[in-house]
Order: C-alpha cells, then structure tokens, then sequence
C-alpha cells in the first residue's frame, strides 16, 4: 500500500465518476433530473465495448459510447419535456431500459479483449517532482480529458451567455421564456449532453480505465454514485471532480486493506478473515450517504439549493 | 397548402373516462411487446417462436401457473410498499435492500435457532419468521424515513444505497456464521419454518403433487385488502393522500409530515421485509445469495403500473410474475429488464392521453 499508487489509482478511477457527474450537473441545471445514469452508463460502456472490438479502433468505440449514453438520453428528454411525465420514474425506467438494452446487445462480449484507449505520459509536466508522476505519468488519455473538463465546465457554466440561460431555464424558466431562451430546446439539449457524458463514463469503463464487459458488473452502480455526487457537489463541478476522485482513492484503499498481513503494525482482520471484506464493501455506499447527510446540511446552511425548476415540467402559459 | 387534418391537443378540462386509464396501461403493454419483438428480430432471433415459448412457460401448465404465482408474490407484497410510498411522494426504490433484511431477520429464528425448532408449534415459528421479517424490513425503512424526515436527505439515493448495503451484509453472514459447510449458503431450515405448499397435500389431493404454491401469496392479498381499507377508509389514509397531493395544504391542516413521512417508508419497508420472508420460507428454505430477482425494482414498476391502486397491483404482479417465469427460459436473459423498462416507459408516456385530449381536426373547421 503506497500513497502514490492510491493517488494515481484515484484520479483514475475516480474520472468516470467525474464524467457522469458533470453530465448530470449539466443537465439537472437545465431542470432536468435524469436518475437513468447508471443505464445510460452501462449501455455506453456496451456500446463502446462492442464497437471498439467491431472495428479494431478503440476511439470508433469511444464515439459509439458517448452516442449510445446521448441517444438513450432523447427518450428521457422526450418524455419528461413534452410528455412531462414524472422525472423520476422515468429516469428509473430509463435504468431499466439501459440496463435491458446492454444486456441484450452485450450478449457474448464477455471474456473478449477490445483495443482500449492508450495510457500515455505527458513529457514535460510528468518530470515535476512526486506530483508530476501522479498527475501526468502513464495515466489513461481520458483522465487528462477529465482534467480539461473540469475548469472547462466551471467557467462554461460560470461565466458564458450559454452557461447563464442554461442556468435561467434550471430556475425560473418562464422568466427564461419571456427572454426569448428556447426553454424546450435548452432542456433537451443539456440532456443529451448529460447523456453523452454518461455514455462517455460508461466507455471510460469498458475501453480505457477497468476494461472490459461484464455485464452489469462493469457499472456496479457507480452511476447512482455520480447522482449522489452532483447532491453533494451542489451542482459544482469542481467539487464534483474532488468528490469524485476522493472516492476513486477510497476504493483503492480499500483493495489495499487486504493484502498485508500487518496493518499498522497490528495483525490485519482482513486478511485473516476474508469476510469482513464484505463490511468493506459497504463502506462507499454508507459513505454516500454520509456525505449526503453533510451536504445537505451544508447546503442549508449556505441557502444553496437545488435548481429552482428541478424536476417540475415547464408548460407554456401554466402558472408564472 | 395546409393539410387536410391537423391534431388539435387540448388540456382535458373534464373527468377522465373510466376505461381510459386501463385501456392506456394494457395499450402500452402490448406496445412493449411489439417493440421487444422487433429488437429482437434486428438481432436475429424469431420474436413469433420466442413469444409463444415465453408464453407455454408461463402459463403452458397447473405447475407453470404456481410458479407464476409463486413469482408474483414477492411482488406484490413489494409493489403494495412502494405504492403507498409513491402515494406520498416517496420514492422507496430500496425494497431490494428491505426484502434481504426481512429475509434476513426472518431468517434468524431457523438459524440461531430462536426457539426449539423441534418441539414448538409450526404455527408459532412462521408468525415470528413473519413479524420479524417485518421488524427487519421496517427498520431498514426506518433509516431512510428517518435521514429524509430529519435532514432532507434525498430518499432514492440512500435507499439505492443501502440496497447494496444489505446484500453485502447478507453475504457476510451466508459465508461465514451461517455458512453450510462453508458454502455460500445456509444450511436448509427445518421444515417447521417451511410455509405450507399445496405440494404438502398432495397425498390427500393427487393434483397437488409438485405445485410449488406456498401461503406467501395469502399475506399478498391480505395486505392489498388491508392497504385499500387504509387508503380509502381510514384518517390516515386520507392524511397520506393529502400530503401526496399538496404537502402545502397539509402542513396548514396541521397534519405532521415528518411522522408519517417515517411512518410510511417502515410500513413500506415490512411489506418489503415480509416479501423477503415469504421467500426464504416459503420458495428457498434457506438464506443464500441472489434469493432476489430484482424484486425490488420490478415493484417499482408494479406499483406504477397499476397506478398505486392495490387491486391493480395484484393482476400486475401477477403480469410480472409471468414474465419474470418466462424470462428465465429465454435468452438473451437481458431481454427481461428491457422489456420491463419499455412497458414503463410506454405506460409513463401515455400518461399524456390521460391529461391531454388528442383530436384530428379538419383544418378548415378550424375558426
């Protein structure tokens, strides 16, 4: 157990949670809430998977994943906009779906080995004492892709015209309307975009970061993960990408726990009986919850809060 | 040049017809099949030859039947919890977790043992399986009642959350103190904390060899009898329905939300607790892994799909039963939750119809 090895494994990990949960950031501002991450995940990572190992080009793959997870999305975007049908029996369907789909076309993939996105070294930035090895040193190109989004999505959100009607819609998306914002066409958008996010996520999976199909195993519910994130982030993608790799270390960690026999100087309950791993295992999800009790409490301290408009259909000339 | 026609879509101003909301959930079932028949044929498989297998597999037989049944009644113990949660606005998406609790508790009578697994009476150990496992469901409920009622906590994500909590707790307990031989399983109950099944009779009644029909699905129906009397009859029920339909109003009528905001999600969570019961007493007979077909999320679906009312939700889980019994004959195995998300997502949609009144217009009537 090193601390390198848990930083290193950490960011990359911890970069398909930060994919998917600046995906939902996106499209919940938008007043949206999509919970189909973790299908519209699974169905990016099959999609990535299988075409990738279809076409002998793991980028082919790549593109598949992100198209997979955006359109999966459209049938949440259309049924939530303009059926305005409930967003969050629709997102669960929309898991369903996802989950159903992958399975189905994902039949047979097990066991195969796709071409996978490369891990690469960056030259200069990798020789900067201890950090550089971490940050820059043999990390999968998508983690450096992670990297670039993060401030990318901050200042977008921040401090663009685009980033501020999406913002308007998400709040007060008649007020939104009067200014001429195209409130549908906004919302749909922002959930695709959420969509090829999470699709991106699931692809980070399959192709580059833990590679290969397995069927819902390959997810094993790190979409819920990334919805409780963007709770916890306050729909802040720099605290979304902290979260994220805070929880990538985490798990890394936790894998380490069990090898030593000796774990601070003191016999390891873990590696003398196996099974206390399972009471490990559960500690990402009682964590979530944790973090959640906190950042709800934070939240309301600070008075920041969900999108105004989060989860409530927008109908023309209906109410203000 | 205009059309001829246009659809002229109009907010329904007056009451739904009676038939409109059952002819949309069976329109959309249909439609689901239609869909799942055509994914099917694009990836090469003959949906005509696999639908009437699913079919045969189902109902094909008095003992395809008993296990349709026997299927359906985790379900409908499940999509009765969920339902009353989802009455209030609450989404309990965790009965998977409750279901492994419930089975869990339940299953600590047979396993400590409790009681003298010999010389008490049958009748004694179910009920304490049944109360316990109530007992363990309605606790694990009471967790995320409780973070909601107390710290606004969204309830989907803790209860997702200790969904994967539970299965791992179940598994430790399977691998190690309760393991049989180290298998990852119990060892079998003594047949004291069997249910009866109609298999037990056999020897009075010849028909009843090997039919795997078990009590569980008796605690079903008095459950749904039970949640309809609450629903529809009592205060309480009219306090749930308020606060689902205005918490505004609610609050103002002096009815107190955190209460019954904790006070549903147990009741929600032993109905759950209670499916997981049934199940290891009445079908496995043991604690092991998976003893769960994604119940808990297919009573989500149940729940809406017979649009909380609980005699609906009998003939839907029933529906489900059905397909989770054929779903295990055919491949692809995914094939299952794809259609179950499509009849979702079909019955969801339409629920525009119900709100929105579709009309094809001439044009030139129009003005």
């Amino acid at each position: 157990m090193s601390l390198e090895i848990i930083l290193r494994s950490g960011l990359s990990t911890g970069t398909i949670l930060l994919f998917a949960a600046i995906g939902e950031i996106l499209t919940e501002l938008a007043g949206i809430q999509n919970l189909g991450v973790e299908g519209m995940m699974l169905l990016g990572a099959m999609a990535a998977f299988k075409t990738a190992l279809a076409t002998g080009s793991p980028w082919m793959g790549l593109l598949a994943g992100i198209a997979a997870g955006g359109l999966l999305s459209l049938a949440h975007a259309l049924v939530t906009i303009h059926f305005q049908a409930d967003q969050v029996v629709s997102g669960l369907s929309l898991t369903f779906l996802g989950t159903g789909l992958a399975l189905v076309l994902g039949e047979g993939l097990t066991g195969q080995n796709a071409p996978l996105i490369p891990n690469v070294t960056i030259p200069l930035l990798a020789r900067i004492p201890w950090l550089g090895r971490i940050f820059f040193a043999d990390q999968n190109l998508l983690v450096y892709l992670g990297y670039l989004l993060i401030p990318a999505a901050w200042w977008y959100i921040n401090k663009t015209r685009p980033g501020m009607h999406l913002r308007a819609v998400g709040e007060k998306p008649a007020a939104a309307d009067s200014l001429g914002i195209n409130v549908y066409g906004v919302r749909y958008l922002y959930t695709f975009v959420g969509g090829c996010l999470a699709g991106l996520a699931g692809a980070s999976i399959s192709i580059a970061i833990s590679p290969g199909w397995y069927s819902n195993l390959t997810t094993s519910g790190q979409g819920w993960i990334a919805v409780a994130l963007v709770i916890f982030a306050q729909w802040n993608p720099l605290r979304a990408a902290l979260g994220g790799y805070l929880f990538g270390m985490l798990r890394r960690f936790m894998l380490d726990l069990q090898g030593p026999m000796l774990l601070f100087g003191l016999r390891n309950p873990f590696f003398y009986n196996h099974n206390l791993v399972f009471f490990l295992q559960m500690t990402p999800f009682l964590l979530t919850i944790i973090a959640l009790v906190w950042g709800s409490a934070s939240a309301r301290r600070q008075r920041i809060g969900a999108p105004g408009a989060l989860g409530t259909p927008y109908v023309r000339g209906e109410r203000g | 040049m205009s059309a001829p026609y246009r659809l002229r879509i109009q907010k329904r101003t007056e009451e739904v017809p009676r038939w409109l909301p059952m002819a949309t959930s069976i329109g959309a079932i249909i439609l689901a099949f239609l869909i799942s028949g055509l994914i099917l044929t694009i990836i090469g498989g003959d949906p005509i030859r696999t639908f009437r297998y699913f079919f045969n597999a189902a109902f094909g037989s008095w003992g395809a039947l008993s296990d349709v049944v026997v299927k359906a009644t985790p379900l409908l113990l499940i999509g009765l919890g969920c339902g009353l949660a989802f009455r209030m606005r609450l989404w309990n998406i965790g009965a998977e977790g409750q279901f492994y609790i419930g089975a869990f508790f339940a299953s600590l009578v047979p396993l400590v043992p409790l009681v003298d697994m010999q010389t008490t009476p049958k009748f004694i150990i179910l009920l304490m399986m049944a109360l316990l496992g109530m007992l363990g469901g309605g606790l694990y409920g009471l967790i995320p009642g409780w973070l909601k009622a107390k710290f606004n906590v969204s309830e989907i994500i803790s209860t997702l959350m200790l969904n994967y909590v539970a299965v791992f707790w179940n598994n430790y307990w399977i691998y190690s103190e309760f393991s049989d031989a180290g298998f990852q399983m119990t060892p079998m109950f003594a047949k004291s904390a069997w249910l009866p099944r109609l298999a037990d009779y056999a020897r009075e009644v010849k028909a009843f060899s090997g039919i795997t029909l078990h009590l569980g699905v008796v605690f079903g129906i008095i459950a749904a009898i039970i949640i309809w009397i609450i629903m529809t009859r009592s205060r309480w029920g009219y306090e749930i329905n308020l606060i689902g339909d205005n918490p505004q109003a609610a609050r103002y009528a002096g009815i107190d939300i955190t209460r019954n905001i904790i006070l549903v999600f147990m009741l929600s969570g032993a109905l759950a607790g209670l499916a997981g019961m049934s199940e290891v007493s009445g079908v496995v007979h043991r604690l092991q892994e998976r003893i769960s077909t994604n119940y808990g999320f297919s009573g989500v679906i149940v729940a809406w799909l017979a649009k909380l009312n609980p005699f609906a939700t009998i003939l839907v889980s029933f529906l489900f039963g059905a397909l989770i019994v054929a779903g295990r004959e055919i491949q692809p195995s995914g094939l299952y939750f794809f259609i179950q998300g499509t009849i979702l997502f079909l019955v969801i949609s339409s629920d525009v119809l119900l709100r929105y009144k579709f009309e094809l217009v001439r044009a030139a009537s129009e003005e």
